[in-house]
């Protein structure tokens, strides 16, 4: 076919343009529910190429659209009626701030007419989600749809990605325009720097040759950045210690001994230790969250500070940078590769014997050995182990994301999908059921807290009738673990409503049938192998299997909140000796 | 120590822009102490001039980088002193008896005001002018008796022949990334 000159335009509904314009931006699936003012919408989806899951929460549907974009490293995205499948969105929508996760969501609104009148299902969704998202927009005439929903994918995909919303309303479904593709891009205000100063590389080069503890700081931005490979390429070429965060597990494979694990609140005390004894840290894609600097003042004390991240308001927000670099971290840690070639460096080998000596002397407690009693971080290593690398794993918030980012074996990115910054409980099943959707050929583990399963396990039955065969692990403690804990150590040991009584109801798997997956139980350490092979064995159905743990099981090492990460004690009351006279 | 800062922010002229910006700084905890919102020459952009107070340089920077980060704010210059001018706006109901009366035009004449509006007993007084001067006024003409007073936004706008389109200091491209 010959191109013609001047796009042809196609009388259209404006409805009809959303969906064809979701189709030629290569969306193959949507997560939602319809209803009143998004009903124009669903009837050209019914007949597009798009395959949409029909959800059973809106907020399952964001988490969905979250899980899919992180697995699969395109956009997500959602839809939803106006009003309160709008405001059920908000949690997933505020998660995909947090965390820099490119979703679009679609929302239906009112008739123009009626909006500010109170109308039925009426919420303004833009004014809501103005602070949660990267921008909206609100459209209100058919012929304004192509651009606001191309606008939305870039802005959500480039720079700092993120969630992006379009709400239209229902006369602008159903108005008729002409469409054509492309649709203009008018954005003159969003322009993300996305290469780096090279000078600004080339003196990071410059400033590592002369570091004597130098870590690298690897966040979620590597990840997303897809620069995963030149992270690989810059550690081994220089053999730099680094340290990945929640965010980044799995940027550097967990069999890399330069991996020093994850730093923070309940981080390794070898990725501690080197963040607190380090002269330079190369923080790249990461934002010195609270959670990982602990008291701001006392973090990383001796340490310059490289920053490389592709939102210059992350540089200097919370730790200074003696050398800010802004712009994408793959073009960033490429070019780094090359200038690293241009310098000596020293000899590091002392400084990693010290890390190497933190790593075997404080491992991360993996709980006591007991015939009776399941242990939950040995039910995380068994599942990752049987599972392999090649699954994908999600996890709930609480003790078991916790025991997860230490005890499953990742080797690459977009294997681990968790909500960080937000930390939502609720996140893991439907975020699961996205990755599975998104990555149909992969074994995707989802490790869940019985606090966190009840929030949002109803998506199960969206699995169970869309053959989304994904596999929850329900590390059921009975309680509210984290929150226990924190109870336990701060509030002397008043359990002020973290118990759950999850022993007695509700019961996991009857639950599980109910909603159409396989369900199994181990209550005894010899079981769990069992089970974890008999639900490795199921994928025609999800499964659900639940680990009866104890409720007194502890999250070690811990950073009390606000204290400093030199503080960090491996069990109660028992803190590491640093030694540094090895250094 | 707390410090104001002006900041003249040009944004594209959309339903909800100021909106985000007000969002902004009460999210992030920033203080607003005057907002000023008008059209420009440009058709379809408007200059919002806020005065902020800030309560470090982080912060100064952050409130900067933040705005940067709305899509509909097309750039950002403060507004330093001695390089801007600056004026607002105050109108001013004030007590006039027959006997006070000469006393209050010759202080607003002396402030280059203009009277707008005269009954039996007050007088409405227009000034236009910097925060400095418009705080002298308000002093003298507190003890005759201010029934009522509204004051504008600071506006501002650069010394010199340069404008918001040339300056550069908060370029969307930060400043490591310039030569």
């Amino acid at each position: 076919m010959a191109p013609s000159k001047t796009p042809a335009t196609e009388t259209m509904t404006g409805a009809q343009a959303l969906v064809r314009s979701l189709e030629l931006l290569g969306v193959d699936v949507a997560f939602g529910i319809p209803g009143g003012a998004i009903l124009p919408l669903f009837d050209p989806l019914f007949d597009a190429k798009i395959r949409h899951i029909l959800c059973r929460h809106e907020q399952g549907a964001a988490h969905a659209a979250e899980g899919y974009a992180t697995a699969t490293g395109r956009v997500g995205v959602c839809i939803a009626t106006s009003g309160p499948g709008a405001t059920n969105l908000v949690t997933g929508l505020g998660d995909a701030y947090m965390d820099s996760v490119p979703i679009v969501a679609i929302t239906g609104q009112v008739g123009s007419a009626s909006i500010g009148t109170d109308a039925f299902q009426e919420a303004d969704i833009r004014g809501i989600t103005f602070p949660i998202t990267k921008h909206n927009f609100l459209v209100k005439k058919a012929e304004l749809v192509p651009q606001a929903v191309a606008e939305a994918f870039h802005i959500a995909a480039t720079g700092r990605p993120g969630p992006v919303l379009v709400d239209v309303t229902k006369d602008a479904l159903n108005g008729l325009m002409e469409f054509s593709w492309p649709a203009p891009i008018a954005l003159p205000g969003y322009r993300p720097t996305v290469t780096p100063h090279f000078r600004q590389v080339r003196e990071a080069a410059a400033m590592i040759a002369q570091a004597q503890r130098p870590v690298i700081l690897a966040g979620g931005g590597i990840v997303k950045a897809g620069a995963a490979p030149a992270l690989r390429e810059v550690v081994a070429k220089a053999g730099l210690p680094t340290v990945t965060t929640l965010m980044a597990r799995g940027a550097l494979s967990d069999a890399d001994p330069l991996n020093y694990g994850m730093p923070g609140m309940h981080g390794a005390v070898a990725a501690v230790g080197a963040l607190q004894r380090a002269d330079l840290l190369i923080a790249v894609g990461a934002r010195f969250d609270d959670r990982v600097t602990g008291q701001l003042s006392t973090f990383a004390p001796d340490a310059k500070v490289i920053h490389c991240d592709i939102d210059p308001a992350e540089i200097g927000k919370n730790r200074a940078a003696d050398l800010p670099i802004v712009g994408d971290c793959r073009l960033m840690l490429e070019e780094l590769s090359k200038r690293l070639d241009d310098v000596t460096l020293p000899d590091w080998s002392g400084w990693r014997a010290y890390l190497d000596g933190l790593r075997s002397k404080y491992p991360t407690w993996a709980g006591d050995p007991d015939d009776d009693i399941i242990q939950p971080q040995e039910v995380i290593r068994r599942i990752s182990q049987v599972a392999g690398p090649e699954a994908v794993f999600v996890t709930g918030v609480g003790q078991h994301q916790m025991w997860s980012a230490h005890f499953v074996h990742l080797e690459q990115p977009r294997h681990w999908l968790t909500s960080g910054g937000a930390g939502t409980m609720g996140y893991c099943v439907p975020a699961a059921m996205g990755a599975q959707v998104g990555r149909p050929d992969a074994v995707v583990w989802g490790i869940d807290g019985d606090g966190c399963f009840q929030m949002t396990n109803q998506e199960l039955v969206t699995c169970a009738l869309n053959g989304i065969p994904i596999k929850i692990a329900i590390i059921n403690n009975q309680v509210l673990g984290m929150v226990r804990q924190w109870q336990t150590l701060f509030y002397g040991e008043r359990y002020s409503n973290t118990d759950l009584h999850t022993d007695r109801i509700p019961d996991f798997v009857k639950l599980a049938e109910a909603m159409g997956c396989v369900g199994l139980r181990a209550e005894k350490p010899d079981e769990v192998d069992g089970v974890i092979a008999e639900a490795m064995a199921i994928s025609d159905r999800p499964v659900v299997v639940e680990f009866v743990v104890s409720k007194d099981a502890m999250v070690w090492p811990m950073v009390a909140a606000g204290a400093s990460n030199d503080d960090i004690k491996i069990a109660r009351d028992l803190a590491p000796k640093w030694e540094e006279d090895d250094l | 120590m707390s410090t104001v800062h002006t900041l003249s922010v040009l944004v594209e002229d959309k339903p909800g822009v100021l909106a985000r910006i007000a969002g902004l700084f009460a999210r992030r905890g920033f203080n607003i102490e005057s907002l000023a919102v008008g059209p420009t020459e440009r058709p379809g952009y408007s200059r919002i001039t806020l005065v902020a107070v800030v309560e470090s340089e982080v912060q100064s920077e952050q409130i900067v980088k933040q705005l940067n980060k709305l899509v509909e704010v097309i750039k950002i210059t403060e507004m330093e002193k001695g390089l801007a001018v600056r004026r607002e706006l105050i109108l001013i109901k004030v007590k006039a008896e027959p006997s006070t009366r000469g006393e209050i035009l010759q202080i607003v004449e002396m402030f280059r005001g203009r009277v707008v509006d005269v009954a039996p007993d007050t007088l409405t007084i227009e000034a236009t002018g910097g925060y400095g001067k418009l705080r002298a006024l308000k002093d003298m003409l507190e003890p005759y008796g201010v029934r009522e007073l509204v004051q504008s936004g600071s506006v501002a706008v650069g010394r010199g022949a340069r404008t918001i389109t040339d300056r550069s200091k908060y370029d969307k491209t930060p400043k490591n990334q310039r030569d």
